[in-house]
């Protein structure tokens, strides 16, 4: 059997940084195993701009700012498994992968997953119609057109407005197609302002709040859809169904944490975030095993991933040279208007302060966010504007969290 | 040349027939009109191998069905198909549908079922806690089970083509002339193949064929059906396949595990404006939701994963076609087989391979026949240590090309250079798995795409999703 | 973040960060554009090398640009960096990635 020290499942930005960090931390023997053959992740997919404002304090393309992360990491003395993919791990942190070369039996001390995100398929969505071929999830038409240099399609309808769909739509715009609509079923859209000008705007392609695609036309390839406008219960008005012609549907409806390794390894999965439970090192309930990044919870800046994984890097270094020290366990909980907060929980008695992040449940203007426990307010932020779509932090100090009474509540009111 | 038989039609009836036909001294063609085979009913059904207690005595169905389905779990173990002997349960919701269910346990006697039991409600829902409260008398099948379709169809062909069997890709019947006691059969674009029988197992198309012969005595009712298939955590919701009371539209709505796992949900009992009308509609979801709901009110359909539809071939009879035309010797109907085809369709094929004797031909075993096909699945199955061996020999199985069902490069590798390849990617993923999973193929379509280039030298822009033109790309950037 | 056009005097409220500012200028006077795409690498199999202009350009030159990175190829090896197109628009294509 194999041995390491830390063993960081997945080579993306949350891999990349946390190794990085563990090696800063004071631990040299550390892997990572990454299922392509170069680092970066999906990142590499994400050739536009907008990356690394805040971490690097420049803008960057996404592959300026995976290789920004490689090169660190190929100058430390890290092991990197490329085309190797974990099949599983257990309590024992015994990771089980497989590449070429066989089946793999690693022994890590501690274990970082750093297995990033999926987008959310069609199929979820039950949309009527045909099943043809023209239709795409927003990052597969990225990689066939990014990574592989080919088309997907002529005239496109989007349906969702997430960040990648945003981005997919102004890419396509520039190889010469026809986005005709994007679609998107809430009365808000899931994407930056910024995209929303950037990609959508500056090309002239029309955002439909509160429609979807209600059904799929063509037999072997898209010949079109049918949008429709929904009501608030998000059923779709039928007066309002309309044709559009197109030979591809986009969809960006979503990403999920992709944890089936953490499930299968019994740690349980938060049903709001869809990632394990974790404190502030970003420890899971399982001994010796951490995540971050996109894998706990979606992010919306890439830049926020890497300081995620910085601190569960920095934790699993600790772990493997002082083994686990927990004190008293506080619950965060989401409050009034608070969709979830990341750490679920907190282990007080360190001398650090803590960030909790978290979403809002729907896009509020002017708020106050008031961090509790008990009676007694541990930190409070005035919002002017806060949306589902872009995360919040406020930091906890150190000294507020000698005394807690019990569970720590995030709750929001709105102010005039 | 001339073939001494010519089948059209690779649905599971075709290839089935395909396979028993290999066994013989002769020279059988598949003439397909899709690129692959299994791509009507075959594709798109309940996967139910039915008990037999629901067919009128005395009529074919009931004969194939009761005999099939012994016969076909012996094919399905030389195939290496995986089916799992779960039983059904017919359920009834009060004492009006009681009386139904008795007469299924009946009629079931007649036909020859054997193991049936009637249960109380109660006692179904010890058996199956999900089952609804409303649920008060059961008829439970033991013999019946579940098998994937698509997967047998592929096997059995894949089966027959070791044996001899020529399959025939794109080929579209269009014309059938008999010339000096031979068949032409020309395609949509003018090819021709020759034939001394010809079989007609065209599925919701048989009788488009039997018209070419001037034979048709009957007329192929299209009956789509929705289903909703949900992710395998769903899977675990019921173990036994759970039917409602039969009306005279179907089997009715089911809720039924998959050899795979997944749960399946459906069909509906649509009336077709076309033949291959398989589109998906509000009420075709609504209704499989609300009846399926019915019998096991827990199941999440927050969880689907995909939705289709598969469409039946029927008749106003109701019973199977299989016989030889009385206008054209030599042409053989195999035709209206919708439920229980699948459960009867190693029955149907040996009946039919009586009929060709008595039509004439000559069977002479093949001295070096093999009915069993090795498994495609055998690699997932191996244990860590089996798995590092095979690797060390095939290196492509180390790489993981879809990670929902971790299947990998050599698997999919395999898919394209067995007996019936696969040529297009729902070729690959009804063969693999890989693109069935939760993503739904969204990694790693493009990497199917590049093994399906190299290994058929088919260029990227030509790539389909499921032949003809469904093309995935429009051209290089 | 507000802009407020007086005039040739353009004031900036509201902004987060210093770049704010300088955003909301030019997006109402003369708004700039990155343009990020990919170039094919002809001596790679299946490679495209993704690319950005060096610096924004204005824009109404996005279209322009894309049809110079549109008729060009590239062989590697490319450090992230490179200039791939000199003098475009004022700016240059830049490697965005590095290809052995």
């Amino acid at each position: 059997m194999i041995k390491h020290d830390i063993v960081i499942i997945g080579g993306g930005p949350a891999g990349m940084a946390a190794a990085i960090s563990a090696y800063k931390a004071g631990v040299t023997d550390i892997a990572i195993i990454e299922r392509d053959a170069k680092l970066g992740g999906i990142l590499n997919q994400c050739i536009h701009n907008g990356f690394g404002l805040h971490k690097l304090g420049q803008e960057l393309t996404g592959p300026e700012y995976a290789e920004a992360y490689s090169r660190e990491v190929e100058k430390l003395p890290i092991k990197v498994y490329y085309e190797t993919m974990v099949t599983g791990f257990d309590k024992n942190r015994i990771v089980t992968a497989q590449n070429r070369g066989g089946i793999l039996k690693i022994k890590a001390g501690a274990i970082v997953l750093a297995m990033g995100c999926r987008e959310r398929s069609g199929g979820a969505l039950n949309i009527c119609g045909t099943r043809p071929a023209g239709i795409y999830s927003a990052g597969t038409a990225q990689k066939l057109i990014n990574c592989m240099g080919y088309m997907v399609g002529r005239k496109v309808v989007l349906l969702g407005s997430g960040d990648i769909g945003l981005i997919m739509a102004r890419r396509m715009s520039l190889e010469g197609a026809k986005v005709e609509a994007v679609c998107e079923i809430m009365p808000y859209s899931g994407g930056l302002t910024r995209n929303i000008v950037q990609c959508l705007d500056d090309y002239g392609i029309p955002l439909y709040l509160s429609h979807t695609v209600a059904e799929i036309h063509g037999k072997e390839r898209v010949t079109g859809v049918t949008i429709a406008k929904v009501d608030d219960k998000r059923q779709v008005i039928e007066e309002s169904k309309r044709y559009v012609e197109c030979d591809t549907l986009l969809l960006s409806v979503g990403l999920i944490p992709e944890n089936e390794l953490t499930g299968s390894a019994g740690i349980e999965i938060d049903a709001i975030t869809s990632g394990p439970r974790v404190d502030q090192n970003r420890q899971t309930e399982m001994d010796g095993v951490f995540a971050c990044g996109n894998v706990l919870h979606v992010h919306d800046l890439v830049d926020y991933v890497s300081d995620e994984a910085e601190i569960a890097g920095t934790a699993a270094a600790e772990f493997v040279k002082n083994g686990r020290r927990d004190g008293a366990v506080f619950n965060t909980v989401a409050g009034e208007g608070v969709r979830y907060v990341l750490p679920q929980s907190i282990s007080v008695g360190g001398t650090d302060d803590i960030s909790l992040f978290m979403r809002v449940s729907k896009p509020y203007g002017k708020v106050r966010l008031t961090v509790k426990s008990g009676d007694e307010v541990l930190a409070s932020a005035v919002k002017l504007k806060v949306a589902p779509g872009e995360m919040e932090k406020i930091v906890l100090k150190a000294n507020k969290l000698n005394n807690l009474s019990g569970d720590i509540t995030v709750a929001l009111e709105e102010l005039q | 040349m001339i073939y001494d038989i010519a089948i059209v039609g690779g649905g599971v009836t075709g290839a089935m027939l395909a396979r028993e036909l290999s066994r013989y001294e002769l020279s059988v063609c598949v003439l397909e009109k899709e690129s692959d085979v299994a791509m009507g009913a075959s594709k798109a059904n309940s996967g139910i191998v039915h008990g037999g207690f629901d067919p009128e005595p005395d009529t074919l169905k009931a004969e194939l069905n009761v005999k099939g389905v012994k016969l076909l779990y012996e094919a399905a173990d030389m195939l290496n198909v995986p089916y799992i002997n779960n039983g059904s349960m017919v359920c009834a919701f009060g004492s009006e549908q009681e009386a139904a269910v008795e007469e299924l346990y009946e009629r079931g006697i007649v036909n020859g079922v054997d193991e049936m039991r009637l249960l109380s409600g109660d006692e179904a829902r010890e058996i199956e806690p999900f089952l609804s409260e409303k649920i008060t008398k059961v008829l439970l099948v033991p013999t019946a089970g579940i098998i994937c379709p698509y997967e047998l169809t592929v096997a059995a062909l894949g089966n027959a083509m070791d044996n001899g069997v020529v399959l025939e890709r794109d080929f579209e019947v269009a014309a059938i002339e008999k010339i000096d006691g031979v068949f032409n059969v020309t395609d949509s674009v003018g090819k021709v193949i020759k034939a001394k029988y010809l079989i007609n197992s065209a599925g919701c198309y048989a009788d488009k064929i039997a018209e070419m012969i001037d034979d048709k005595f009957y007329d192929i009712i299209a009956r789509p059906g929705e289903y909703l298939l949900l992710d395998k955590a769903e899977g675990g919701r019921v173990s036994h396949t759970i039917f409602q009371v039969p009306s005279s539209e179907g089997k009715g709505i089911l809720v039924s595990p998959t050899v795979d796992g997944n749960l399946l949900t459906g069909p509906t009992a649509r009336v077709a404006e076309s033949r291959d009308s398989k589109e998906i509609t509000p009420e075709g979801v609504k209704t499989v939701i609300n009846l399926a709901s019915k019998s096991v009110p827990s199941v999440q359909f927050s969880r689907v994963i995909t939705s289709f539809t598969g469409v039946r071939s029927s008749t106003k009879t109701g019973d199977f076609i299989i016989e030889e035309s009385k206008k054209t010797a030599g042409f053989i109907h195999v035709s209206a087989i919708d439920s229980p085809g699948l459960s009867s369709c190693v029955a149907i094929a040996k009946y039919t391979v009586d009929i060709l004797k008595n039509a004439g031909v000559t069977l002479t075993e093949k001295q070096n026949w093999d009915g069993c096909r090795a498994d495609p699945h055998a690699f997932r199955k191996m244990s860590d240590e089996q798995k590092d061996a095979f690797i060390k020999r095939n290196p492509s199985y180390g790489k993981v090309v879809c990670r929902c069902e971790t299947v990998s490069e050599g698997e999919i590798i395999d898919a394209i250079r067995r007996n019936p390849g696969a040529r297009d990617v729902d070729g690959v993923k009804r063969r693999t798995r890989s693109g069935m999973g939760r993503c739904q193929g969204g990694f790693c379509m493009p990497y199917v795409m590049k093994l399906i280039s190299q290994e058929t030298g088919t260029p990227y822009e030509e790539i389909t999703k499921k032949g003809k033109d469904s093309k995935l790309l429009i051209g290089r950037i | 973040m507000t802009v407020n056009i007086d005039g040739d005097n353009v004031t900036v409220t509201g902004n987060a960060c210093i770049r704010g500012e300088k955003y909301g200028k030019d997006e109402c006077i003369c708004p700039m554009r990155t343009v990020t795409s990919i170039i094919r690498v002809d001596n790679r199999e299946d490679t495209m090398v993704s690319v950005k202009t060096k610096t924004p350009v204005k824009k109404e030159d996005i279209f322009a640009v894309m049809e110079k990175i549109r008729g060009v190829t590239v062989s590697a090896p490319i450090k992230m960096g490179d200039v791939l197109i000199e003098d475009l628009f004022g700016s240059e294509i830049i490697a965005t990635k590095s290809i052995d």
